[in-house]
């Protein structure tokens, strides 16, 4: 399944995410940030940069934090020192929705969906955030709200001819099978259309054929519609493959960073991952 | 064979989006308004009208803004009798107070008022959910009903202490009141519930139906898609109550004629509630299917057994009606949490491929 069938339309845009920052440029810039639930430290300052249309990973061991990393990013945590810098502006308290409308975006380790709505609503979901048609027109339905519909219904097409899903368009999300509640929660992180997508362990109990999709995809949503991407992910050669850059955690604390194969060489992360004898 | 949608193709958004994509559905509405505008009026009977057509319709307007609220946006509510008695109390005291204003605008505006105390008790949504939201919501029910006892002015310093609907005019023909003719209520009634079910229909279809349905299912992933829970909640309650608001006005001045506090007590939220569960949560069709059954269980409970020779007193139809509609609800939460419109909806997908089985 490497070779990956015709590529959805809406990746002939060339960038979906116009944020003004150029390729290669710092897109997401975390300073010194520590994080901690009562006596327990998540996070112990860590820094780390994310730049405009590189896949970035973060891994480490259970515990590491790295979920709580990506809370800390899309302002579901406020941490308690440091800041975020997204697309240069500067931040440490927010709202997650406020988050979504700078164009952050995210799945969850363990799926997220609207269990009670369809894929077509599910991903439709994801475009509120772009419709704006208040209740009076919604109420009246002929007209404006409509042509917004339709608007936004032609780019989640879009999402769903390239997740390749146009079979359960109607089915509720809670009757599909797991790997497909993962694309379905994909597609509703690309109908926000974020500038930065943040994936939480995207093949988490998929198999091989599975994780090859899903890897296309990711790589499909990078290259073709210029979404930068931060995953974490425990399947290490995934992770070696797919990113660019690599950001390793360990008990809060950041202990590599850099290329996959630097990475992979280096001593303490090898005795993070493997033990170390004492 | 008759439910069969081969054939119905579908060449643009736009028809995809149509209200009845199946032409049968259709058909079978059409067929139904014509039974609820010409077919029934012309053969019902006083009793008819006011024991069941009339009763129908304003429950399912009530069920339908309470569906809105708990089967939609996924709030739990206990306060749609205390927030129906707003509406009521609203519209009595803009009729008496502007006797000359057009009754449908009194109604619109006292949908306003049960509206804002709707929003306004479901402020505590914002921190808590599911059970402790409806405890909360309870707080409504007992405050509001004290304050129509306690707060003369609202109804006007009767005596009596209930509000009297008076008789109300509209282009010459009397719509409340004592003089009103039971045909005139039911078409005013029958007019603003297809008005308000349309809208609401066009409602939860959209965008902001969807924003609902997410904070229902999942309240921590709405946010993280961008959606402004506060906004959704408050809104929620803001419709909801004021189509709750609507059928209150309607209860007291198109079908009862008189009202005190305790009408609005405890028991019609109740009432309300059941509906909506029976009909089926989330659902617009369930609160009609679910108003028919409530309305119509007493009447059938009296009337069947009378006619089978069975002497039955009014004592026991009550007994027997609480009994069978507590029954209903356990059976419902039990074997069909979705009530009576899923079983359509299983109905119409059999239907569609019939006489196969797959």
């Amino acid at each position: 399944m490497n070779a990956h069938p015709a590529i959805g339309p809406a990746l002939g845009q060339p960038d979906a995410s116009d944020d003004g920052i150029a390729k290669g440029e710092v897109l997401l810039k975390v300073d010194n940030v520590s994080l901690s639930f009562g006596g327990v430290k998540a996070i112990t300052d860590i820094s780390f940069d994310v730049r405009k249309g590189e896949i970035r990973a973060i891994i480490g061991p259970n515990g590491a934090g790295k979920t709580s990393m990506l809370n800390v990013v899309n302002g579901f945590y406020t941490p308690q020192q440091g800041t975020i810098t997204f697309r240069g502006v500067e931040r440490r308290a927010m709202k997650p929705h406020h988050a979504v409308r700078q164009g952050i975006a995210r799945t969850f380790q363990n799926v997220a969906l609207f269990k009670g709505m369809t894929t077509l609503e599910n991903i439709m979901a994801g475009r509120s955030v772009h419709m704006h048609r208040n209740v009076f027109w919604q109420m009246l339905w002929h007209g404006p709200a409509l042509k917004e519909e339709i608007e936004h219904r032609e780019k989640v097409e879009e999402i769903i001819d390239f997740l390749e899903i146009e079979h359960i368009r109607r089915t509720p999300v809670g009757k599909l099978p797991y790997g497909l509640q993962k694309r379905v929660e994909l597609g509703r992180a690309l109908a926000m259309e974020p500038s930065l997508l943040l994936l939480d362990e995207p093949m988490a109990g998929m198999n091989l054929e599975e994780k090859e999709d899903m890897s296309r995809f990711i790589i499909d949503v990078n290259q073709q519609r210029g979404t930068t991407i931060a995953l974490i992910e425990h399947d290490m050669g995934v992770v070696m493959d797919l990113s660019d850059r690599v950001v390793v955690l360990d008990y809060g604390k950041k202990i590599a960073d850099g290329p996959p194969d630097e990475v992979k060489n280096d001593q303490a992360v090898i005795d993070a991952y493997l033990g170390v004898a004492h | 064979m008759l439910y069969r949608v081969a054939g119905q193709f579908k060449t643009s958004y736009e028809a995809d989006y149509a209200l009845f994509p199946v032409r049968q559905d259709a058909w079978l509405l059409a067929f139904i308004l014509l039974l609820a505008f010409v077919v029934f009026p012309m053969t019902a009977n006083e009793f008819v009208f006011r024991a069941l057509l009339i009763p129908v319709l304003i429950y399912s307007l009530a069920a339908l803004g309470l569906n809105i609220l708990t089967g939609y946006a996924g709030q739990l509510s206990l306060g749609t009798g205390a927030f129906m008695g707003v509406g009521a109390y609203a519209c009595y005291k803009l009729v008496t107070i502007f006797p000359e204003m057009n009754f449908v605008i009194a109604l619109a505006i006292s949908g306003l008022f049960s509206a804002t105390v709707g929003m306004a008790f479901g402020l505590p949504s914002l921190r808590i959910k599911g059970f402790y939201l409806a405890i909360a919501t309870l707080a409504a029910q007992f405050f509001l009903v004290w304050l129509f006892q306690k707060w003369a002015w609202l109804y006007n310093y009767n005596t009596s202490g209930a509000i009297q609907v008076p008789n109300i005019d509209m282009f010459g023909v009397t719509v409340a009141g004592p003089n009103a003719t039971a045909i005139v209520q039911y078409y005013f009634v029958l007019a603003i519930v297809c008005a308000i079910t349309f809208l609401a229909i066009n409602i939860t279809r959209g965008r902001i139906g969807r924003i609902w349905k997410s904070v229902r299912d999942m309240d921590i992933a709405a946010e993280l898609v961008g959606i402004n829970l506060m906004k959704a909640k408050l809104m929620a309650f803001f419709v909801s109550s004021y189509i709750v608001g609507i059928a209150g006005a309607l209860f007291v001045f198109l079908w009862r004629g008189a009202a005190e506090a305790a009408l609005f007590d405890i028991p019609l939220s109740f009432r309300v509630l059941f509906i909506a569960i029976i009909g089926g949560l989330g659902s617009i069709l369930g609160n009609y299917l679910g108003a028919i059954l409530i309305v119509a269980l007493p009447v059938i409970l009296s009337t069947v057994p009378r006619a089978f020779g069975l002497p039955i007193s009014p004592s026991m139809v009550e007994h027997l009606n609480i009994m069978v509609v507590g029954a209903l609800i356990i059976t419902f939460l039990i074997v069909e949490p979705h009530g009576l419109a899923r079983y359509w909806a299983i109905i119409r997908e059999k239907l569609i491929i019939w006489p196969f089985p797959h």
